[in-house]
């Protein structure tokens, strides 16, 4: 039961969306996708759904290929919202459920369950042009989960939501996770990423600029960031050999530098000057990653 | 397949409960309703405004008419009264205009004995006492004459009965006179049946799948049902609809003409003249098929124009194209109810977007060969299930594409999302 993604290419006549993507996912496992806007992400999930057809490579399911016989063990959530405004919450799930095979009766029971979850059992037979936009979010969350799939994939997930829904629904992701199901996300909250992810990839005009184990990556990325607060002027370490990064903050500094050698060196620079509040080295951010592989055009 | 018949479903059931259906329904049947009645409606207040009854003043010299003319007159003496007066013609005509009588009568003889009359009221609105009154005064005159000549009334009879007269064909195929009024009267019908279906439900569809697109609920779908199975189950979910509320006014149709002749009111009702005295069983099969392969036609066309578009507004745009094509067709056909065999209405019979319309109307008005009927229909066939081959294509490219360009060039774009290149 693994996500299988060989080698896959999707051009759209000249334009090139998605280029050489390989990866695994394992049973159990939560994917992050990252990726500037147009990066490609959008597609690999069109692309898994089986909606698209990959200009080359092939991505499988337990060892097949995705097509309309087996949606029954997909969620889809995806990043545009939508769903029938007209229609009363239980008439929507019902509906949707039933298109992945599900009987009305297990629709029912685990349509309660969800919502006592989400707290909105309320809304049960209120019309969805009647909620909020949080509470329509959470609906289709619901709905792509509630037949209960091995794969699930969720196109950010917890954008346009404040942050007790989004922790809400944070924590129904890490149950399904728990309970074994295989989630692939994407997101442009890194921290949301480093939280849930084990195994990440970021996507960079369609191909992957980094990819691999959270920590791994982490650690591999050698750069380290040292932040130093105090009330005066620390532009000289700006021409410091190995300082890499200068940024001018409210209460101080925030320095990139190759390696430790480095934060030692400078450590000794600004000791020499005098007191400062606060001098420590940060290990580098999966947001300082993703802005140092895609560039600071985008943050 | 299974969720061919849950959409199917839901499309249907949705689609009958809307406020909008069950409005345009009702207003249908109430609007039907009052056709079928209309002559007992109109009746109605017609009695009204002569059921008084009219007092007619008699004026004569010989006092020999009164009594002939009363028999006459005697079916309608609820409505007509004839009275005898003393009166001269200026005192009547007097007596008249103060409203003392509805009416005057002056009978005064000719030189050879014939009765000569003229009728005074105070409008010559009315038409039917002076008609009752000259009729029976034609009557007597009639009897006078023909006693005076010496004919027995039996010689009168046959003076009087039509000839015999009566048009026939020599081929034995050929409809009759009869038939083809009937088959006009059901063309007719028929090509309002498809040009109103495909105008109604043929956008139906195409506001049905732009909806979904623009509520972006398209993207759950997608990923649940193959597109094939959308496009057809909305497709067959609307066609059902169609016939649900055709079914309605047929049952109402017959059924108020039925109570009404069971009144016993006699007259001619709006189903005895579509159906004449029997059924015309092929033809109403005949209305069925074309009515079913025109539907699924524009109702594919609609499908995939729909699905190109990401805005509600912007259906009536891609629609417009189709709906002038369903305007042509009744045009034309319009055209061969008057001239069903002209070659110009042969051709269009088998030009797949007319052919519904016009090869019935050929089928029910003329005789036609079994090969032009089953090459019509084949090309029809045909040409839905190509279009249902590129409709599917561009619909599952289509739905994944939004951009407020709503232009032609995306089907082109859509076509494009579902090759691998």
């Amino acid at each position: 039961m693994t996500l299988n993604i060989t080698n896959i290419t999707k051009r759209f006549g000249p334009s090139l969306a998605v280029d050489k993507l390989s990866l695994q996912v394992p049973k159990g496992e939560m994917f992050g996708m990252l990726g500037a806007n147009g990066a490609g992400k959008t597609t690999t999930f069109r692309m898994m759904l089986g909606l698209l057809e990959p200009s080359e490579g092939e991505i499988t399911w337990n060892g097949k290929k995705i097509d309309y016989s087996r949606t029954n063990v997909i969620g889809y959530l995806p990043e545009e919202r939508g769903l029938y405004p007209k229609l009363k919450v239980r008439d929507q799930l019902i509906y949707l459920g039933r298109l992945k095979g599900m009987a009305k009766k297990d629709i029912l029971v685990e349509m309660k369950k969800w919502l006592d979850r989400f707290k909105i059992t309320d809304y049960e037979s209120k019309r969805i042009e009647e909620l909020s936009k949080g509470n329509q979010q959470k609906i289709q969350f619901i709905a792509s989960v509630i037949h209960k799939p091995e794969l699930l994939i969720l196109d950010e997930p917890f954008s346009g939501l404040d942050p007790i829904n989004a922790e809400l629904l944070k924590e129904a992701v890490i149950d399904l996770k728990r309970q074994g199901t295989t989630i692939v996300f994407s997101s442009h909250r890194m921290d949301h990423v480093e939280e849930l992810c084990q195994h990440l990839c970021i996507l960079h005009h369609g191909s992957p600029v980094v990819q691999g184990n959270l920590r791994e990556i982490k650690q591999s990325f050698r750069n380290k960031f040292i932040v130093i607060e105090g009330e005066r002027s620390f532009d000289f370490l700006k021409n410091l050999p190995g300082v890499i990064k200068f940024k001018q903050k409210q209460e101080g500094v925030r320095l990139q530098v190759e390696d430790e050698e480095v934060a030692k060196v400078i450590f000794s620079h600004v000791a020499k000057e005098g007191y400062v509040r606060k001098f420590e080295v940060e290990e580098p951010s999966l947001q300082d990653i993703f802005i140092e592989k895609v560039g600071t055009a985008y943050a | 397949m299974r969720n061919f018949g849950i959409i199917l479903a839901h499309t249907y059931k949705n689609r009958l409960m809307s406020k909008a259906f069950l409005i345009s329904t009702a207003i249908t049947l109430v609007f039907m309703m009052f056709i079928i009645n209309m002559d007992r409606i109109f009746m109605m207040f017609e009695e009204d405004a002569e059921s008084r009854g009219v007092e007619v003043a008699l004026v004569e010299e010989s006092g020999e008419w009164f009594l002939p003319l009363s028999e006459q007159l005697e079916p309608h003496s609820d409505r007509i009264q004839l009275i005898e007066t003393s009166l001269n013609e200026e005192e009547a005509l007097e007596a008249v205009s103060d409203g003392e009588y509805g009416a005057a009568l002056v009978v005064q003889e000719s030189n050879d004995g014939l009765p000569r009359a003229t009728f005074y009221s105070d409008s010559l609105a009315q038409q039917f006492t002076p008609m009752q009154i000259q009729n029976a005064l034609q009557h007597i005159k009639e009897t006078q004459v023909t006693q005076e000549l010496g004919l027995s009334s039996e010689a009168l009879a046959e003076i009087y009965s039509p000839v015999s007269f009566e048009t026939s064909t020599v081929s034995d195929s050929a409809r009759s006179e009869r038939e083809l009024n009937q088959a006009r009267s059901f063309v007719y019908v028929l090509l309002f049946v498809i040009y109103f279906s495909v105008l109604i439900f043929g956008n139906m569809i195409a506001t049905e799948i732009a909806t979904e697109k623009s509520s972006r609920v398209m993207e759950i779908l997608v990923s649940s049902a193959s597109p094939v199975a959308q496009m057809f189950g909305k497709i067959v979910g609307i066609g059902l609809l169609a016939l649900t509320q055709y079914g309605l006014i047929f049952l109402v149709a017959v059924g108020s003409s039925v109570v009404s002749q069971e009144e016993g009111e006699g007259g001619f009702t709006m189903i005895q003249t579509l159906l004449g005295e029997s059924i015309p069983l092929d033809l109403i099969g005949y209305a069925v098929l074309f009515f079913l392969l025109g539907y699924l036609l524009y109702a594919t066309l609609a499908a995939t124009l729909g699905s190109l578009v990401s805005r509600i507004e912007d259906v009536n745009q891609v629609i417009g194209p189709m709906n002038l094509l369903v305007i042509v067709a009744f045009f034309i056909a319009m055209f061969g109810i008057n001239a069903p065999e002209s070659s110009f209405i042969t051709i269009t019979s088998f030009i797949p977007f007319f052919s519904p319309m016009i090869m019935f109307l050929r089928v029910g008005m003329l005789t036609i060969p079994l090969w032009e009927f089953l090459l019509s229909v084949g090309i029809l066939v045909s040409t839905i299930g190509i279009l249902a081959i590129i409709g599917s294509r561009i619909f599952k490219g289509g739905v994944l594409l939004y951009g407020k360009s709503s232009a032609f060039k995306d089907i082109k774009r859509a076509i494009q999302m579902t090759k691998k290149e």
